[in-house]
């Protein structure tokens, strides 16, 4: 991030400067504040319980966010994620059932096998999808939009409708296990956060995610396969959301077919939030991470003050549409 | 007679830069009107201000004698001022009549829309211009030519007296343009003003009555056609003798460094061939759509072509796909830096590096100090002014945007350049910097071919010149043996 470091280091107090600074922290600042507001209001919010505990609900949302920056930053966008994470959540979970009717035949199997299985569920739908939109140019919106469809129907017709109990415990210690009394959950968020940082940051394949979604004509006449680093993007959001499912089932016990419903509206909503640019080129995973702490931080303060969820929800949209619009006003230059 | 139109010292600045310096006309009922002049002349900016989609910054228009001010197309339209774009946009699900009338369809009852008036109207309009266009047809099943027949039709509707018409055989074939003559002696006869706009001189002297020339913004001459010749029409365009602007330092040897034979591609280009020598800044002169930036998609592998043969250094070369190309020592300046070449909202460093990454980084992870030295190297080579190299591009001038974009592809140390418009948009000083790095590449025994539609930096800067017309070679010339008025003639 030595980007920032050289803005930094001399006359910072120049009006150019601060807007820079501004459009660099000013997500982290809104996220203190916020932080900060809520545990002068409220002795229990700070408690390592707590912290624990939003960090263990922002995990999920945070690993598909994290995949959707991916899709964003290429112009695209991924409604499918939800039903991938049911998806994947229900394939897997057939591998480590002990139910002898719900399981596939033999099981349960070890945890790797349906590890390989639900991430394998996310590639293939994430692939089918980058395919249809890199080859067909059927617009990304349509393309998962019909995915989202398909893979929850896909989901109910693979458990019949009905939920995949009694996963084995080796398993759903990735959703329930904790190391050194960190959750696991909240571990693997880091790893893919860490990840995925490295992956945009510091990489070729990176800086050609951001060189086609800033300009894809561009792009391609500086020798960029653009076609191939579209599906890569979706493949990417896909696997996520197959490891997104599978926390999701061994955090529950059971594989839900309607797990993961309106999951996708959460993950976009972060991406937003955390200032990633919908029409592409421009954003960073550690925007989207910090957008995916707001909305969690948000409901467990909300939750906090004893207030209904419906009201939660309002607050919600009221903050996606009040980041965005901050955002169009910093990039208009004021 | 009052003229229809009369406008003087119009005066026109984007961010400090006179686009529009004393645009001076004046437009007599009954007349069909020239307005000539270079790329950069100020005929786009003065097109804009009387359509009301730029302020002026000062100067008259007066329509009928009283002076107007229009702040948006609509307002214009409803004072009797049309323009017909060169890039016409119509309503394609909708019918002819529905595109005349939109905005201010006839009402039936109960606020609905009253078709049956409308399409009779229509119907009516466009059978007095005698144009057979059916006013229930949908808008997508007419041709170019049609579109254009309706938007007049649309302008008349309006009751507009005056009609600009920007380059509107650009997109149109021979025959519907003679169409298109005949419905613009029409309105002639009705008393309408016709503003001609079109780089295509013998159409002018075919249709128009009087001429106004401008150049670098700023009125030169106006007149009657009848009383100048074509070779003074040019000389008032081209303007300036061809002085000091270019200083060509290369020398062509003789060895052959691109050779391109029968290549061709449906609908684009038919059987070019030529040969550009190392060494040599090899021109190719001709209007927009004459088929000379698909010879360089062809070559560059953005296209496939239908047949032809490349070779480079006397090899043979096949080009699928642009990393081909950039495989072989192809580099290409692409016409519109902000369309294709650069990644608008990315770093100066990232993006002249942006072609470089797999030499740069063979493993997967990026050698950051490597594009640091890359990026430094290039804003030194080229006198890039930036305030750092991680401020993004945008920010930069017009000319420093495009020695990015000379940064980018010089990274590559190509053996031949391709160069589509590399100086348009950028200002007298930038343009030659650009020069000398074009002439120092070629003097170190570079390939270099350069697409330009300004005649005077075709002339200036290349060694021999391939005129393209209409998809086809219109012959190659030495640029002793050549002028601007030959050029100009092969090319329309």
């Amino acid at each position: 991030m030595s980007s920032i470091e050289n803005k930094t280091t001399s006359n910072w107090l120049n009006s150019d400067r601060r807007r820079l600074i501004m459009q660099e922290y000013g997500i982290f600042l809104a996220f203190l504040l916020l932080v900060a507001i809520l545990s002068v209001s409220n002795e229990f919010f700070l408690t390592p319980g707590n912290i624990s505990n939003v960090l263990l609900q922002t995990s999920i949302n945070g690993v598909l966010a994290i995949g959707m920056t991916f899709v964003i930053l290429t112009r695209g966008i991924d409604l499918s994620v939800g039903s991938v994470v049911a998806l994947a959540g229900m394939v897997s979970a057939s591998f480590v059932t002990s139910s002898a009717t719900a399981g596939i035949a033999g099981a349960p199997y070890p945890m790797v096998v349906a590890l390989a299985a639900g991430i394998l569920v996310g590639v293939g739908c994430g692939a089918l999808v980058g395919f249809i939109v890199s080859r067909f140019s059927v617009p990304a919106f349509v393309a998962t939009l019909g995915m989202l469809s398909a893979a929850r129907g896909a989901t109910l017709i693979y458990g019949g409708g009905k939920p995949v109990p009694g996963l084995s415990p080796e398993f759903r210690w990735i959703g329930t296990g904790n190391i050194l009394g960190i959750p696991m959950p909240v571990i693997l968020l880091a790893v893919v956060f860490a990840v995925s940082w490295w992956v945009l940051t510091r990489t070729r394949f990176g800086r050609y995610i951001y060189a086609v979604g800033g300009n894809p004509h561009a792009a391609k006449t500086s020798g960029i396969n653009v076609t191939r680093i579209r599906f890569m993007v979706y493949v990417i959001s896909g696997a996520l959301s197959g490891l997104a499912g599978m926390i999701l089932s061994a955090r529950t016990g059971s594989a839900l077919p309607q797990a993961g419903i309106a999951y996708e509206l959460d993950a976009i909503a972060a991406v937003v939030i955390g200032g990633t640019s919908l029409s592409g080129g421009v954003g960073r995973v550690t925007g989207t991470l910090i957008g995916a702490l707001i909305i969690g931080v948000m409901n467990n303060g909300l939750d906090l003050m004893g207030i209904q969820s419906y009201y939660q929800q309002v607050l919600k949209g009221a903050l996606i549409v009040g980041a965005v619009m901050l955002d169009q006003k910093r990039n208009q230059g004021v | 007679m009052q003229p229809l139109l009369k406008v003087e010292g119009l005066k026109k600045s984007f961010g400090g830069v006179a686009a529009l310096r004393d645009g001076r006309f004046e437009l007599a009922g009954g007349s069909v009107h020239a307005l000539c002049g270079g790329n950069g002349a100020g005929k786009s900016t003065f097109l804009s201000i009387l359509m009301g989609i730029h302020k002026r910054d000062g100067g008259t228009i007066l329509h009928r004698g009283k002076p107007v001010e229009f702040s948006s197309p609509a307002e214009a339209l409803h004072s009797g001022i049309a323009i017909i774009e060169q890039e016409l946009s119509p309503v394609p699900h909708m019918t002819v009549a529905e595109n005349i009338y939109l905005g201010r369809e006839p009402s039936a009852r109960f606020g609905g829309i009253d078709f049956k008036t409308m399409n009779r109207n229509a119907q009516a309009l466009l059978d007095r211009l005698e144009f057979s266009i059916s006013a229930r047809e949908y808008m997508m099943n007419l041709s170019v030519a049609q579109m254009q027949l309706v938007e007049i039709a649309k302008a008349l509707s309006h009751e507009a007296d005056v009609i600009f018409m920007d380059e509107p055989t650009s997109a149109i074939g021979e025959k519907e343009a003679q169409h298109l003559f005949s419905a613009i002696e029409r309105l002639k006869a009705e008393g309408k003003g016709i503003v001609y706009v079109s780089h295509r001189l013998s159409e002018i002297f075919q249709i128009a009555d009087s001429y106004t020339v401008f150049r670098d913004g700023g009125f030169v001459g106006a007149g009657k056609l009848a009383g100048i010749d074509r070779p003074g029409l040019i000389r008032m365009i081209v303007g300036r003798e061809l002085g000091e602007e270019y200083i060509k330092t290369n020398t062509p040897t003789e060895i052959a460094g691109l050779e391109v034979s029968g290549l061709s591609a449906p609908g684009k280009i038919e059987d070019i061939s030529f040969t550009a020598r190392k060494g040599e800044i090899f021109g190719i002169y001709g209007l927009m759509g004459s088929g000379r930036t698909e010879i360089f998609n062809c070559l560059f592998g953005m296209d496939r072509p239908s047949s032809g043969e490349i070779r480079l250094d006397g090899q043979a070369v096949s080009i699928r796909q642009p990393s081909d190309a950039m495989a072989e020592g192809i580099a290409f300046v692409t016409e519109d830096r902000k369309v294709t070449g650069l990644n608008l909202t990315d770093s100066v460093r990232n993006n002249i590096c942006l072609a470089s990454l797999p030499e740069m980084s063979p493993a997967f992870v990026m050698q950051k100090s490597q594009e640091q030295a890359a990026s430094a190297d290039m804003i030194a080579r080229f006198s890039i002014k930036a305030a750092r190299d991680t401020m993004p591009v945008s920010g930069l001038s017009g000319g420093n945007q495009q020695k990015v974009v000379l940064g980018k592809w010089f990274l590559r140390q190509p053996r031949l350049l391709l160069l589509d418009e590399p100086t348009r948009g950028v200002d007298v000083g930038a343009k030659r910097e650009i020069y000398r790095i074009i002439c120092d590449f070629a003097a170190s025994g570079g390939t270099v071919v350069m697409i330009s539609s300004e005649i005077d930096e075709i002339l200036g800067m290349s060694d021999r010149i391939l005129v393209m017309r209409q998809g086809r070679s219109a012959g190659i010339h030495d640029r002793q043996e050549t002028d601007a008025q030959s050029l100009v003639h092969l090319s329309t």
